[in-house]
This record gives C-alpha cells, sequence and structure tokens, in this order.
C-alpha cells in the first residue's frame, strides 16, 4: 500500500490511465482545430470531438446536439444561470435556488442580486440536506425563470428528489437547471425522466481531465436558449465562444464512456467500501455523528462529525490519509461550513467534521489503514479535549457559560 | 497550509498534556475560547512559593491551537508570577512561526496564561 491515501474524490479524482490513453495522440499527432473545415486535420479533430459528444450525452440520456463544452462546471453554472436570465429577462427575473448549492451557484445568484438582475429564493434543506419539492412548487412566481437545485450535495453526498422538482418545473413552465457535477457519473442520470432543462458537470470528478465541463442545453420540449456569456467565433451553437481543447473533450469523453460501463458494479463496489468505513468507525468511536442522508446519498460519500474534536487537527493527525474538513480555521472568517450550517448541524459539531470521499481506485487495504488511523488521532485528541473531559465529568456543554472571542 | 516543523512538534508530541485538581492547593485553572469558534483551551499552573513548578493544558482546536497552549506550558515551568505575565502571544507567534490566520490561537494562549494566574491569584487571596 502506497502512502499518502487519497480519499478526497469530491474535490478532484485521480485520472484513469485509459483516458490519458485516450487522449495521447491529440496532442502532438491529431493537433488540428475542430473547427477547420478545410483539411484533414481539422475533420480527424471534429471526427473525434462529436464522437466525446456522443459518449458524453450517452451518459445523461441526452442527444449529442445538447452539449455544450466549458472549461467546467463552474464556468457551465454560471452560463446556465447567467445565460438564462439574460435571455428571458422580458418574461421575469426570480431564481429559485437552495442554501446548500455549491458556491459556483449561490455565489453566481448573489452576483446577479447584488448588481438588480434578479431576485433570488434560497430555499431551506431538511436535516438530512434534502430540498423538498413542495417548497419549490410554493416559491414559484409569475417572475419565475428559473430554478437551479443541486442533484447531490458535494460535502454530504445528500441526493434531491430532482425527478420531483423536475416534474413541478415542467408543469409551472420554469426552466430546471440541475449542478450534477457530484453525481454524473456516479449514479444513473436522464435528463429526460429527471426534467432537466439545464445541468452542469465536468471532466476531473469521473477520472477525466481538469479543464473541460460541459453544459447540457435541451432543444426540445422545450428548446432552451441563453444568451452567451462570451463573444468570439460562435463556437458550440453560439453559446460558448472559443477553440474547443479536442484532448481534454476527447478524456472527457472516455471517462464518461467508462462510467456508463462501469457505473454499477463501481458503485456497487464503493457502497460496501464506504459502509464499512462507516461501520468500522463507528463501532469504535461514541459520540460520532453521520452529516446527510442516511441511504438517499452518494455511493462514495461519507461525512460524520466526531464531537469534542476540531476538524483541522484531525486532518493534521491524519497527514498521510487526504480528506476534506468542514471547518474553517483555516480561513480567516472562522466560520464552519455552510451546508452543515443549513441543515441545522451546531457550529460545534461542524467544526468537527470530515468528509471521506471513495474513488475508482481506493482499496480494501486502504480502507482499513483508514479505520485505525481515524480510531487512533480520535482517541488521542479526545484526551488532549477539555471539552471531552468535562462532558465525562458531567458537565453539560451548553450550560458553559464560554468567553466566545 | 503548511505546517511549521515545531508546531507538527508539539501537535505529535504535545508537552505536559493532562490536568490537575482544580482544588488543589497552589493550582490555578485558565479555560478560555468557545466551542462555537472552534478552540477552547484549559491550561493550569502549580504554583509554590511564587514560582510555577507545574503547569498543564488541554485544547479542543487546530494544530496551531494545540502547539500554542503546550508550548505555553513549557514556558511558564520554572517562571515567577511576575516573569509567566510577561509572556505576550507575540512570542508565542514568533517561536512557533504562525501565519496571520493562526495568530488568534496565540491571543488564546496568552489569555489562557492570564486566566490561569488571576485564577491563582484569586485562590491565594481568599485564603
Amino acid at each position: 500500500m502506497k502512502l499518502p491515501i487519497f480519499l478526497d474524490n469530491h474535490s478532484t479524482s485521480p485520472m484513469d490511465p485509459r483516458v490519458l490513453d485516450a487522449m495521447l495522440p491529440y496532442f502532438v499527432e491529431k493537433f488540428g482545430n475542430a473547427a477547420s473545415r478545410n483539411h484533414a486535420f481539422g475533420w480527424a479533430a471534429e471526427e473525434a470531438v462529436e464522437n466525446a459528444r456522443k459518449q458524453i450525452a450517452k451518459l445523461i440520456k441526452a442527444d449529442s446536439k445538447e452539449i455544450v463544452f466549458t472549461s467546467g462546471a463552474t464556468e457551465s453554472d454560471n452560463l446556465a444561470i447567467k445565460g438564462v436570465l439574460e435571455m428571458y429577462k422580458d418574461k421575469g427575473n426570480h431564481i429559485i435556488t437552495s442554501s446548500t448549492e455549491h458556491r459556483a451557484v449561490i455565489d453566481t445568484a448573489k452576483a446577479l442580486e447584488a448588481k438588480g438582475k434578479a431576485t433570488v429564493t434560497y430555499l431551506s434543506v431538511d436535516k438530512y440536506g434534502m430540498v423538498n419539492p413542495e417548497d419549490v412548487r410554493n416559491a414559484i412566481t409569475d417572475k419565475t425563470v428559473l430554478i437551479s437545485v443541486m442533484l447531490a450535495n458535494n460535502e454530504i453526498g445528500t441526493i434531491n428528489p430532482v425527478k420531483e422538482i423536475g416534474k413541478i418545473a415542467k408543469e409551472k413552465g420554469v426552466l430546471f437547471h440541475c449542478d450534477a457535477t457530484q453525481g454524473v457519473g456516479k449514479i444513473p442520470v436522464d435528463v429526460q425522466e429527471m426534467g432537466i432543462d439545464l445541468l452542469s458537470f465536468s471532466a476531473h470528478k469521473i477520472y477525466g481531465p481538469k479543464g473541460i465541463g460541459a453544459l447540457y442545453v435541451r432543444k426540445k420540449n422545450p428548446r432552451v436558449r441563453i444568451a452567451a456569456q462570451m463573444d468570439g467565433g460562435g463556437h458550440e451553437r453560439g453559446m460558448r465562444s472559443g477553440t474547443l481543447p479536442v484532448p481534454l473533450i476527447v478524456g472527457f469523453g472516455k471517462a464518461c464512456e467508462l462510467c456508463e460501463q462501469e457505473m454499477a458494479t463501481e458503485s456497487a463496489r464503493l457502497t460496501a467500501m464506504r459502509d464499512r468505513l462507516q461501520a468500522g468507525i463507528m463501532k469504535e468511536i461514541d459520540e460520532a455523528y453521520l452529516n446527510g442522508h442516511p441511504t438517499q446519498r452518494l455511493p462514495h460519500n461519507l461525512n460524520i462529525s466526531f464531537a469534542y474534536v476540531e476538524g483541522e487537527s484531525l486532518l493534521m493527525g491524519m497527514k498521510d490519509i487526504a480528506l476534506s474538513s468542514g471547518s474553517a480555521c483555516t480561513s480567516a472568517t472562522l466560520e464552519p461550513s455552510y451546508v452543515l450550517r443549513a441543515l441545522g448541524v451546531g457550529v460545534e459539531l461542524a467544526h468537527s467534521s470530515i468528509r471521506f470521499g471513495l474513488g475508482r481506485f481506493n482499496t480494501d487495504e486502504e480502507i482499513d489503514y483508514t479505520i485505525k488511523k481515524v480510531i487512533e488521532i480520535v482517541t488521542k485528541l479526545r484526551e488532549m479535549s477539555p471539552l471531552y473531559e468535562m462532558a465525562k465529568e458531567g458537565v453539560d456543554l451548553k450550560s458553559v457559560q464560554w468567553a466566545a472571542h | 497550509m503548511a505546517y511549521s516543523d515545531k508546531v507538527v512538534d508539539h501537535f505529535n508530541n504535545p508537552r505536559n498534556m493532562g490536568s490537575f485538581k482544580k482544588d488543589e492547593d497552589g493550582v490555578g485553572t485558565g479555560m478560555v475560547g468557545a466551542p462555537e469558534c472552534g478552540d477552547v483551551m484549559k491550561l493550569q499552573i502549580k504554583v509554590q512559593n511564587d514560582t510555577i513548578v507545574d503547569a498543564k493544558f488541554k485544547t479542543f482546536g487546530c494544530g496551531s491551537a494545540i502547539a500554542s497552549s503546550s508550548l505555553a506550558t513549557e514556558w511558564l515551568k520554572g517562571k515567577t508570577i511576575e516573569e509567566a505575565q510577561k509572556i505576550k502571544n507575540t512570542d508565542i507567534v514568533q517561536e512557533l512561526n504562525l501565519p496571520p490566520v493562526k495568530i488568534h490561537c496565540s491571543v488564546l494562549a496568552e489569555d489562557a496564561i492570564k486566566a490561569a494566574l488571576a485564577d491563582y491569584q484569586k485562590k491565594a487571596d481568599s485564603k
């Protein structure tokens, strides 16, 4: 077993060697511009791009003409939200989104709000981080032009009832954008069945290269139009200008094809490993709390709060395992995860959370090692924690008058 | 963010981690911070003839907070009450090479020292 272990697959994922193999010919040998219509170099590039487009569309049950390439999911989110708001400004300016969205959605909405271009409703979520479709329905006004709700959350893995939201959107004639960055390739996505009009996702979360993503833009029932956010050569049906990065697109396509072929077995394998990790930790450590939905969550996600120990120190004690913490002690604000806060998780437990993100290349041996390390460090830090000592002495920590600073 | 070697050393090998009985003779206890802020420090001193003969800490917080309190106990041992009053958070920042976002950890450690000294004084005065 090689150290350090990578268990932060929600942040990014290692590229699959098969993806790299597919990409390699498109750097030096087949370097053409896909927009060059008059020579063989251009034709070869165009063919590769169109093939990738098909592979990508297939994974989400779309038509290849509905795929718009972008630099990543952040750009896709920006393009979808700003593009719809601008295009449909005569109809209205109201957006409905949720409080646990990725910053690429929340900050885009906030930016539009700040410029006076939109009014935004941020729906609260239940204690598992789930959006209630009826809340979406109730928030719709005659000015609503877009609903933007994520498929699965990047911190806690909770999967939203997207199909129900899509149905309401159709019923009310409002466009539905879904940031599916964490869900595509991990769980089945069907834009028809889910009633999604715009869908953001990227390659690097699914063992593809960084720097390439896509926005699915529905072509019929209804035909969705978005205003381009960048002027230029009018690539991607005028929605996103810029020369296509052919090697990245080829890699994205291959990554999608692999996910499509292997999703069933991979998700079963990851679920089993994740459940073993969860059980192994919970069996030995008291007052460890699962964040997110117990069943409706991504197969590779595990987010746990360990009472009485601080997240950053947990990570520091496990420096040979790459993990992420909901604690924000590293940032100047000292505000812990807004996602956990939105679930109603107490601030002190939000400071104590760790996110495990499993991936294609993790092994059982790595999981065993992680279980052992987590138990070791939590035990060590609790011995060091004045809060744990007080709790064991029977002091109610909530009754203590803390000198906040 | 990379930690300095000294922070890592204190984190991996905390000095004087533990507790004295609060009501023990000559013991002063300082508890500062709050769980909502992500750090709580408990610092205790044991005083004999105006000199700190022993010190202990327990800390809930990030690596820098743990290292700051660990270092504080190391420095307190052997100092007189008067000398201990002079320990400044900037000394801790310098010794541990703390980055700007971690300066609050050193401030907390200084507060903990002051609180422990005040608690000792209060107990001594009430005798």
